[in-house]
C-alpha cells in the first residue's frame, strides 16, 4: 500500500516529458537484459565445457559410448538420437489429437461444454512432469507392456521400428507420455489461434454452401496455420526439453537402435541422472550436452520459423 | 490495485516467514555437511535429535558423494559424505581427511519371479553371468544347479539398474568384479558405467520400481528398499559356502568380520572393502559409508572457531556411539562395536590449531 503511493508520488513528481522516454529506457533494459542473459548463459556453457571441447572434439557429437570409468570417453550420439525420436514422435502421436480437440473446442463443441473443457485441458498444461512420469510408470508403462505394445507388434510387426520384446519401458513408451504432455500446450496454443479468425469468415464459406468440415478446413485451419505452427513449436520445445517423466519411461539405455521397444536415452534426462556423481571431465562433457540440446533448440526453432514463412508466402499465392 | 496490494503482501508474508524461520530456528551453532544421498535419512533423523539435545545444528545436504567430496576439499564444508573412499587422487587434492565410517549400507539383488518367493540361491559368479547377459533365462542350468528344490520357469531375465550414478552401484560393481575380474573387467566398475545389458533407472526407488512392475526382472537395491517394499531378494553365497540372505544382522556380521582389516584412519583407505567378508553369517555385498573430517580443523578457514570445532567432534562422538541406536528402525546397519572403536580413535585424533578436542 505504502510503497505504491510512495511510486505514485514519485511518478507524479516528474516532469511530463521524462515519462516517455523513462518508460522506454526501463523496457528497453529489460529487453535487451534477457538477450544478454542468453549470451552469458552459453557463453558460461561453452567455459564450462572447454576441457571437454578440447579433450574429445567434433567426435563428443558421433561417439556413441559414455563411459566415466578411466580412460573416460564421452559421445552424445545415442542422446541426440533418443531426444529426437521422442520428440518426433510425440508430435506425430500429439499433433493430430490436438488439433481434434482445438478444432472441437473452437468449432464444434456445444457452449456450455466449452469452458469447462477448455479449462481442463489448460490445467493439464500445468500438471508437473514428475506426476506424469509417476503414471507413466505404474499406469502407462503396464498398459504398453500387456497390451499396446503386443497389439501394436501384432499388426505391424514386420517393420524394424516394432521388433523386439515390448517391456513397457522404452522409446515408444517415452514418445507416448511426451505425447499427453505435449497436447495440452498445442490444444490451448491452437485453440486461440483457430479463436483467431474472424467470424464472418466462416459466415462467408456457410453462405456459399460449405459444409461444417469444408468451412474449418478453408475458412478456419487455413488462416490460423501460422499459429497453429507456433503451437507445435511449442510443444516441440517441451518434449525436446523434459526431463522428469522421459527418465522414468524411457529405460535409460545409451544405445542407438532403430526399435521404439528397445530402451534409450534423451540430451536433458541423461544430465539430470549423472549431474550429482559426475567427476570433474563427466561435468564438463555433461555441460557440452546442455550446449547441443539448446544449439538443437536453436536449429528447431529457425528450421520451424523458416518454414511457417514459406507456408504462408504460398497461403497468400493460392488466395 | 487489489492484485498489486495482494501480491505486496504475499511476498512481505514469504520474506518475514524466511526471517522468523531462521532467527527462530538458528541455534548458536550449525554444522553443515554435505555429500551422498544414501545416509541422508539417517544423518536426518541424528540432526532432529541432536538440535533438541544440545541446541547444534546439523545442516546436510544430500548432493552426492561426488559433490561432497568436491566441497570438503573447497573447504566449504565442516564435513562430507561419502559411498565410497577417496581415491588416491582425490586424496591428494585434501590431505589430512580422516575416514569415520558412519554405518553401512548392504546391496541385494532383488527379482521379480511370480511364485518364487525370497530366498532363491544365486552366487557372484551367476550374477555377472547375468548382468554381462550371457544367461538370459531363469531357467538356465547355472541358476537352476544352484536350486535344485524351486522349479523355475522359461522367463526371460530383463536386467535393470541404476541410470544415475550411484554408490550403489559403485559397491555392486566392485562386488561383480570381484566375483570374476575376467568376465566383470575394471572398466565396468564405477559409480556409473557403460552397461553390457538391461534398461536404466532412477534411484533406488527407481530400480525397486521396475523390479516390481516387471516380471523376470532383476536389479540391485540397497536394503532398505527391498525391506520396505517387501521385495523378493536372493540369497548369495559368501567364501565360507553359505548362502546368505541379506539383512541387518548378516551386513553387521560383516562388518564385524572385516573391522580387524581396516587403516589407520588418516592412511589410505582406497582399496577398503568389506565384499566377501570373512565369517559364517557374512552377507558378502556391504559397504561402509564414510564422513570424511579434517585431522586439522583450523584448514577449513576463519568460519570454523574453536567452539565449533569442539561441537563437530561431540556430534560426531555422539553419532558413532548413541546415534547408532536410531538405525535399526530406518533400516540401516548399526556400527559393530569393533568400527565404533576405530572411528572412536579417528575423533580423539582431531585437533584444532593442534589441540585435541575430546
Amino acid at each position: 500500500m505504502l510503497s505504491l503511493r510512495i511510486v505514485r508520488r514519485i511518478a507524479r513528481g516528474l516532469p511530463r516529458s521524462l515519462g516517455d522516454p523513462l518508460f522506454k529506457g526501463l523496457s528497453a533494459v529489460v529487453a535487451i537484459g534477457v538477450v544478454a542473459l542468453l549470451g552469458i548463459i552459453t557463453l558460461v556453457l561453452a567455459f564450462a565445457a572447454e576441457p571437454s571441447i578440447r579433450r574429445f572434439g567434433p567426435s563428443f557429437l558421433a561417439g556413441g559410448v559414455w563411459n566415466p570409468v578411466p580412460p573416460e570417453v564421452f559421445g552424445a550420439a545415442p542422446f541426440v538420437y533418443g531426444t529426437l525420436v521422442t520428440s518426433a514422435l510425440a508430435l506425430l502421436i500429439g499433433v493430430p489429437i490436438s488439433l481434434g480437440i482445438a478444432i472441437f473446442l473452437s468449432e464444434l463443441a456445444p457452449a456450455w461444454l466449452r469452458i469447462p473443457l477448455t479449462y481442463i485441458v489448460e490445467l493439464l498444461a500445468a500438471v508437473p512432469s514428475v506426476v506424469y512420469g509417476l503414471w507413466g510408470i505404474f499406469v502407462l508403462d503396464p498398459t504398453m507392456r500387456s497390451v499396446i505394445e503386443p497389439a501394436v507388434q501384432a499388426t505391424l510387426g514386420f517393420l524394424p521400428i516394432f521388433q523386439g520384446t515390448p517391456i513397457g519401458s522404452d522409446k515408444f513408451a517415452a514418445g507416448v507420455i511426451l505425447a499427453v504432455m505435449v497436447v495440452p500446450t498445442i490444444s490451448a496454443v491452437s485453440r486461440e489461434a483457430l479463436l483467431a479468425v474472424l467470424a464472418n469468415q466462416r459466415e462467408a464459406a456457410l453462405s456459399l454452401g460449405a459444409t461444417r468440415w469444408e468451412t474449418t478446413r478453408l475458412a478456419v485451419l487455413r488462416y490460423a496455420r501460422a499459429g497453429i505452427f507456433g503451437a507445435i513449436i511449442l510443444g516441440l520445445g517441451r518434449a525436446v526439453g523434459e526431463t522428469m517423466a522421459v527418465t522414468m519411461m524411457i529405460g535409460n539405455r545409451n544405445a542407438i537402435s532403430v526399435s521404439l521397444f528397445d530402451q534409450g536415452q534423451t540430451i536433458a534426462s541423461w544430465i539430470a541422472n549423472n549431474f550429482t556423481e559426475a567427476g570433474p571431465l563427466e561435468l564438463s562433457a555433461l555441460i557440452e550436452l546442455g550446449l547441443v540440446l539448446m544449439l538443437m533448440s536453436l536449429l528447431i526453432n529457425v528450421f520451424a520459423r523458416l518454414m511457417v514463412r514459406r507456408v504462408l508466402r504460398r497461403g497468400e499465392g493460392a488466395a | 490495485m487489489l492484485i498489486a496490494v495482494g501480491a505486496i503482501v504475499v511476498v512481505a508474508v514469504v520474506l518475514l516467514y524466511g526471517a522468523f524461520a531462521g532467527w527462530f530456528g538458528g541455534g548458536p551453532i550449525t554444522l553443515v555437511g554435505a555429500g551422498a544421498t544414501f545416509p541422508f535419512p539417517l544423518i536426518s533423523k541424528w540432526s532432529s535429535v541432536y538440535v533438541n539435545r544440545t541446541g547444534v545444528r546439523v545442516n546436510y545436504q544430500a548432493i552426492g558423494s561426488g559433490g561432497g567430496i568436491a566441497q570438503i576439499t573447497a573447504r566449504t564444508v565442516d564435513f562430507a559424505g561419502s559411498d565410497a573412499p577417496l581415491s588416491p587422487t582425490e586424496r591428494a587434492a585434501a590431505p589430512g581427511l580422516l575416514h569415520v565410517p558412519e554405518t553401512i549400507g548392504a546391496v541385494t539383488a532383488a527379482y521379480n519371479l511370480p511364485g518364487i518367493s525370497t530366498g532363491l540361491n544365486l552366487t557372484g559368479p551367476v550374477l555377472v553371468e547375468i548382468f554381462r547377459g550371457n544367461v538370459t533365462m531363469w531357467s538356465d542350468p547355472s541358476i537352476a544347479n544352484l536350486n535344485s528344490a524351486v522349479p523355475l520357469p522359461a522367463q526371460a531375465i530383463s536386467v535393470v539398474h541404476r541410470s544415475d550414478g550411484s554408490g550403489t552401484t559403485f559397491v555392486w560393481t566392485n562386488y561383480l568384479h570381484r566375483a570374476n575380474a575376467g568376465g566383470w573387467g575394471t572398466s565396468l566398475v564405477g559409480k556409473s558405467i557403460s552397461w553390457p545389458v538391461g534398461s536404466g533407472q532412477l534411484g533406488n526407488s527407481g530400480v525397486a520400481a521396475y523390479i516390481i512392475q516387471h516380471p523376470g526382472a532383476i536389479g540391485y537395491v540397497e536394503l532398505a528398499y527391498t525391506v520396505q517394499n517387501s521385495m523378493t531378494v536372493a540369497k548369495v553365497r559368501n567364501p565360507a559356502g553359505s548362502f546368505i540372505l541379506p539383512s541387518l544382522n548378516s551386513t553387521a556380521a560383516a562388518a564385524e568380520g572385516a573391522a580387524p582389516s581396516l587403516p589407520a584412519p588418516d592412511a589410505d583407505w582406497s582399496q577398503v572393502s568389506i565384499l566377501d567378508a570373512p565369517g559364517p553369517d557374512s552377507y558378502p555385498i556391504s559397504s561402509f559409508t564414510y564422513l570424511l573430517v579434517y585431522k586439522e580443523l583450523t584448514v577449513i578457514g576463519s568460519s570454523m572457531t574453536q567452539t565449533k570445532a569442539k561441537a563437530l567432534v561431540d556430534f560426531l562422538w555422539w553419532a558413532v556411539h548413541d546415534g547408532q541406536n536410531y538405525s535399526a528402525d530406518l533400516v540401516y546397519v548399526p556400527l559393530a562395536q569393533a568400527v565404533v572403536d576405530i572411528d572412536a580413535f579417528a575423533l580423539q585424533s582431531i585437533r584444532y590449531n593442534g589441540q585435541p578436542l575430546r
